[in-house]
């Protein structure tokens, strides 16, 4: 790996990061919302390696076509998850995920 | 070499989604959080361009960015006092999360380094009219599926909005006087 | 003909060359958008506009869809024997290695007389409807599965597939799911469509189970994946290669009038590989070399071809090459043929959905649906289904002799078994319903001793007649509908436990329209329906110039001399139990006639009330009574015209290459004799019936001494032998009793594990606090803070924080990426 020649490793190494940063923010964010941009970071970190792989590995347009069905399928997670977080807000006053634990113990 | 002046470019697109995706993760404000998540996005848009993918790049920046980055700015104005500072506590210690974190993503790290990765980087050539092409033969199911779930989140969208609507309609009127 | 290839062919096949046929998909296609809008927009169209449009579009979908049939019909007949197979392609839907499945319709001799039989009879009982079902506020939901119906059953028939011919299995499956309990909000009419559906369902298990043996007895060498890339394709993934071995149909080497187009002979290509697709199926189970052996069945090699594909254009032709096959007919499962079990468990598929032994019991509660659904789903076209598809794998099962053997004596039980419980019920309906049973017995002793064309045949005058019958019914009940608002009109009328079931019961509801013993005298008041339903009576019980006659009769003639089954005395077995069968039939059919139009003088009330029904029911009656007499022209006996019947020469290139070994000869007088036997029997039955049912003044006493003579034994058959009791006891008291079981394990082992792991979490977490508190406290403050972190955890697994859980799903599956990288012995 050079640092002046980018290759399949750079992208990797990326999406790993930004992977880990949107678990992290799945992990510990307590608001509902944030939670959600902590899954749209993972999402667009396995994209990343679909397209990087597309790029460098397969040579076609089938990582490609899997990351649009990606984004297409994160859409209709966001317009989801975004109507139950309204919901939610409706019922408890409050998007803190800890709050609405309502099933613990 | 004339690789020099793209690389630069890379390694600032990276640092710009990076940086980006820490602000989204550890920024006290969640509207901050939520214009970082901007910054990620439009650098990972960038980084398809890099790779050759014009077609995911634009559908990148007008789902993503227009699309879904609004609708979670919405969510945030809509659901939260901004002031709040409650809200942006964090779940768990952030210390306790952050380790097993760490150590995945030194492993998926380990893991890159370690494989002999091969490198036949393919011709940058538009690649809109394959991907078409791709979509109507060999992912024509998957393709249709898609099609069916977006009506699906859309309506279920929809009806759980709107029944949060109507409760919110009965706060109002307590009395049900306008419901009759 | 895109299947047609000029060049010598050292192999025979039973497939012919095909031609196309453009306007098939509209068949189905033409039902569908009926049902769609009807169940889309039906309810504002009735609204809006009146019950005119939904009747409008529903019949006018069926008559344009019938246009169609007809015309494809035509041009199925403009060809040349031989060659009568239409096939359209409508889209592709999936290939694998050298399976290609496409959304193929194909019209040959059999599904072109199915086709019109459901498109015609269907428009018939689709105009009988208005009439019927006009006072129903649902009237666009009915019109709806109505239509759809027809769909899901063009479906089925035309399909050219496994594929297709289930997805239309299924369909049907539900339209008469839905249609049962068309009227849901009587518990008894719900409960009976959830009956017929479960029973479909054991059904649909076989059907499923038989294609997957026979899938994977044909399976083996799925082209393609391990052969070299093509040459020429490069490494081209989405090139296919296909084998296919060149055949001549067998119909040009019979020598007939048969002509390849240019006169020259012409081949076709027989695709190998596991297929789904009939034609492929028969072209590979019917191939022959020029020595007369099968080499896919018996074993044995066969010179291939092959081409690659791209798509749908051949690209590259590649050297001939031989494939050594083993046979399936040496194919053992369990020491069992693997063809019998295939067979096996399409016939019991075919026994769910055309109600034979054992899995009959939905059939007649399926009657509690609309009469005019009854008539055509019920009768004339669903139930048929089953004998259509041995039909269709006519070359399959004559593999198989001990399936055959099971079909035909299935059947005969069958139509005998029936016959005896429609001797004793009230209900006209169940009467029908039973005699339904007991006929599509008869169809399926005429497909399982070989003799496919008249099954066909009885199905087809089948359904013109007992389509009669119900319509006639229905409308005897339309016209009694009145006693439910009257109940006690001439009878004193107890009052009945509302708890116990209908059929239990001796005594009469007076309430009930269907109870034939609130019929009588109705001949005056209700004429055309009287004398249909006496015409169709005549077609069922078997006597000459109504076409029931040709087809029972054939049946029986074909039963006493086949050589088809396991052994000559089978076929001996299944005569008798059909010829008795048959006397039953007649006596309880005309049973059913003297009881609603005879028996006594029509009473005050009924004089009142009853009247004949609109114009757009009788006429319906009429079209289906002359159908009924008329289509004996094209059954008539070679007997008498010296020539084979009209119907069998139609039918013949598509049983052609079944492997029959055929029917004994029998002499003119033997067939005579046989031929009078079965006259004198169905006039038998008539005449007994006559005796105790003809008029009530002289013959009641006289069946009254008679049933209490036999009074247990009528008890017995009066409650259809207690099966469904009998299912109750085993089946369901065993599904009841399971289900128990499993409540019990779940909660007391499964739970008790969930709370031992609850246990070991909270006991980890107390000793991870203990160890906290007295041991590390104040030495090292990071170990301290991930074991209270880890306790933490650990105490409330359960935290209803979706943090935790999204958490918990990235870090495991990273981890589990890493360790099936790094680790790879781990997972395996």
């Amino acid at each position: 790996m050079s640092l002046a020649h980018i290759g399949l490793h750079h992208y990797l190494v990326v999406s790993a990061l930004l992977l880990g940063l949107g678990v992290l923010t799945v992990a510990t964010r307590r608001n509902a919302v944030a939670l959600l941009m902590g899954v749209e970071l993972i999402l667009n970190a396995a994209n990343l390696n679909f397209v990087a792989f597309a790029h460098f590995v397969e040579g076609k347009v089938g990582g490609q076509a899997f990351a649009v069905f990606i984004i297409l399928l994160a859409a209709a997670e966001a317009a989801v998850a975004l109507a139950i977080v309204l919901a939610v807000f409706r019922g408890f006053r409050t998007i803190d995920t800890n709050a609405t634990a309502t099933l613990k113990e | 070499m004339d690789q020099l002046p793209s690389a630069l470019i890379f390694y600032g697109i990276a640092a710009l989604v990076l940086v980006s995706a820490g602000g989204v993760a550890f920024s006290k404000n969640i509207l901050h959080s939520a214009f970082a998540l901007l910054g990620t996005l439009a650098g990972v848009a960038g980084l398809y361009l890099f790779l050759g993918a014009d077609f995911v790049g634009v559908a990148q920046i007008i789902i993503y960015v227009g699309g879904i980055l609004v609708l979670i700015l919405f969510a945030v104005l809509l659901t939260n006092r901004i002031g709040d500072v409650r809200v942006t506590n964090l779940a768990v210690p952030a210390f306790g999360a952050a380790v097993p974190v760490l150590f995945s993503v030194i492993g998926l790290l380990w893991l890159v380094f370690r494989t002999p990765w091969p490198q036949t980087q393919a011709a940058a050539a538009p690649t809109t009219a394959r991907l078409g092409d791709a979509f109507l033969r060999e992912y024509l199911l998957p393709f249709e599926l898609a099609s069916v779930i977006l009506l699906l989140a859309l309506v279920g969208a929809v009806v759980i909005a709107r029944r949060a609507a109507r409760d919110e309609y009965l706060d109002k009127d307590p009395h049900h006087e306008r419901l009759v | 003909m895109p299947e047609t290839l000029h060049g010598a062919a050292e192999f025979v096949t039973g497939i012919g060359p095909t031609h196309p046929g453009a306007l098939l998909y509209l068949i189905p296609l033409l039902p569908l958008i009926g049902a769609a809008i009807n169940g889309i927009l039906g309810y504002f169209l009735q609204q809006r506009f009146g019950k005119k449009v939904i009747s409008f579009l529903g019949v006018g979908v069926l008559l344009a869809a019938a246009v169609v049939a007809v015309v494809s019909f035509f041009q199925l007949l403009a060809l040349p024997s031989g060659e009568r197979t239409l096939v359209n392609k409508v889209l592709p839907m999936i290939s694998i290695g050298s399976l290609q499945l496409d959304l193929t319709f194909m019209m040959d001799e059999l599904s072109g007389t199915m086709s019109l039989i459901v498109t015609i009879i269907g428009m018939l009982i689709h105009v009988y409807s208005t009439g019927y079902m006009h006072d129903d506020e649902s009237y666009w939901r009915y019109f709806s599965y109505l239509n759809l119906f027809v769909f899901s059953m063009m479906m089925l028939v035309l399909g050219d597939s496994f594929l297709l011919m289930f997805f239309g299995w299924e369909g049907v499956g539900l339209c008469s799911y839905l249609l049962i309990g068309f009227w849901y909000q009587d518990q008894a009419k719900a409960t009976a469509g959830m009956k017929a559906f479960i029973v479909n369902r054991v059904g649909d298990f076989g059907f499923v189970v038989g294609l997957l043996f026979l899938f994977w007895s044909l399976g083996g060498v799925w082209f393609g994946a391990q052969y070299a890339p093509v040459h020429g394709l490069g490494s081209d993934a989405s090139a296919r290669e296909v084998r296919y071995v060149v055949a001549r149909p067998a119909h040009a080497s019979h020598g007939t009038a048969w002509r390849g187009d240019h006169g020259t002979p012409t081949t076709v290509a027989v695709r190998l590989g596991p297929t789904v697709s009939f034609r492929e199926l028969k072209g590979q189970l019917t191939l022959k070399n020029a020595a007369g052996k099968r080499p896919i069945v018996d074993g044995g090699e066969v010179a291939v071809h092959s081409r690659a594909e791209r798509g749908s254009a051949a690209v590259v032709k590649t050297e001939p090459l031989t494939l050594t096959y083993g046979g399936l007919a040496n194919m053992l499962v369990w020491g069992i043929p693997v063809l019998f079990l295939a067979c096996l468990g399409f016939f019991l598929g075919a026994s769910g959905k055309s109600a034979q032994i054992p899995l009959y019991v939905w059939l007649p509660d399926a009657m509690a649906g609309p009469t005019p659904v009854s008539a055509l789903i019920h009768a004339a076209t669903m139930v048929t289904a089953g004998v259509y598809m041995v039909a269709r794998l006519n070359f399959l099962f004559a593999l198989s002799p001990g399936a055959m053997t099971v079909v035909a004596v299935v059947g005969a039980a069958t139509a005998f078994f029936a016959a005896t419980i429609g001797l004793f019920q009230y209900d006209i309906k169940k009467v029908l319903a039973y005699s339904t049973v007991s006929q599509l017995g008869y169809m399926f002793v005429g497909v399982g001793i070989g003799a496919y064309w008249v099954g066909i045949f009885h199905l087809l005058t089948h359904a013109a007649f007992k389509a009669c019958l119900f319509l006639g019914s229905g409308s005897v009940i339309h016209g009694m509908h009145y006693v439910q608002h009257h109940p006690g009109h001439d009878d004193p009328g107890h009052g009945h436990d509302a708890h116990e079931p209908r059929d239990l019961r001796l005594e009469p509801d007076p309430s009930d329209p269907q109870d034939m013993r609130n019929m009588g005298g109705l001949a005056g008041l209700m004429p055309v329906t009287r004398w249909t339903y006496l015409i169709a009576c005549i077609a069922i019980a078997g006597l000459p110039f109504a076409s029931g006659f040709y087809s029972k009769d054939e049946i029986l003639f074909k039963a006493f001399t086949t050589g088809n089954l396991v052994a000559p005395l089978a076929g001996k077995l299944v005569w008798t139990l059909c010829t008795l069968g048959a006397a039953l039939t007649a006596f309880y059919m005309f049973r059913s006639y003297y009881l609603t139009f005879r028996y006594r003088a029509p009473s005050k009330a009924h004089e009142e009330h009853v009247h004949e029904s609109p114009r757009s029911m009788t006429w319906v009656l009429v079209a289906l009574a002359t159908l009924a007499v008329v289509l004996s022209l094209l059954g008539l006996p070679k007997l008498w015209t010296g020539t084979d019947p009209l119907f069998e020469r139609f039918l013949e290139p598509v049983f052609a290459a079944a492997a029959l070994k055929g029917f004994a000869h029998a002499s003119h007088g033997l067939e005579w004799g046989l031929m009078l036997l079965s006259v004198a029997i169905a006039a038998g039955g008539i005449g007994v019936a006559w005796l105790f049912y003809a008029d009530e003044q002289k013959t009641a006493a006289r069946l009254a001494a008679l049933k209490e003579r036999f009074a247990p034994l009528h008890r017995v058959v009066f409650n259809k032998y207690y099966v469904d009791e009998l299912y109750a006891a085993t089946v369901l008291r065993g599904t009841h009793g399971l289900a128990r079981m499993l409540a019990w394990f779940d909660r007391e082992i499964i739970d008790g594990l969930v709370n031992f792991c609850g246990w070991c979490g909270r006991v980890g977490a107390w000793l991870n606090g203990k160890i906290d508190e007295y041991f590390v406290d104040g030495a090292v403050n990071l170990v301290a803070d991930i074991v209270i972190g880890s306790g933490q955890r650990l105490k409330r697994m359960q935290t209803g924080r979706i943090n935790s859980y999204a958490y918990g799903v990235a870090v495991g599956v990273i981890a589990i990426a890493l360790v099936a990288y790094f680790l790879p012995g781990v997972l395996k």
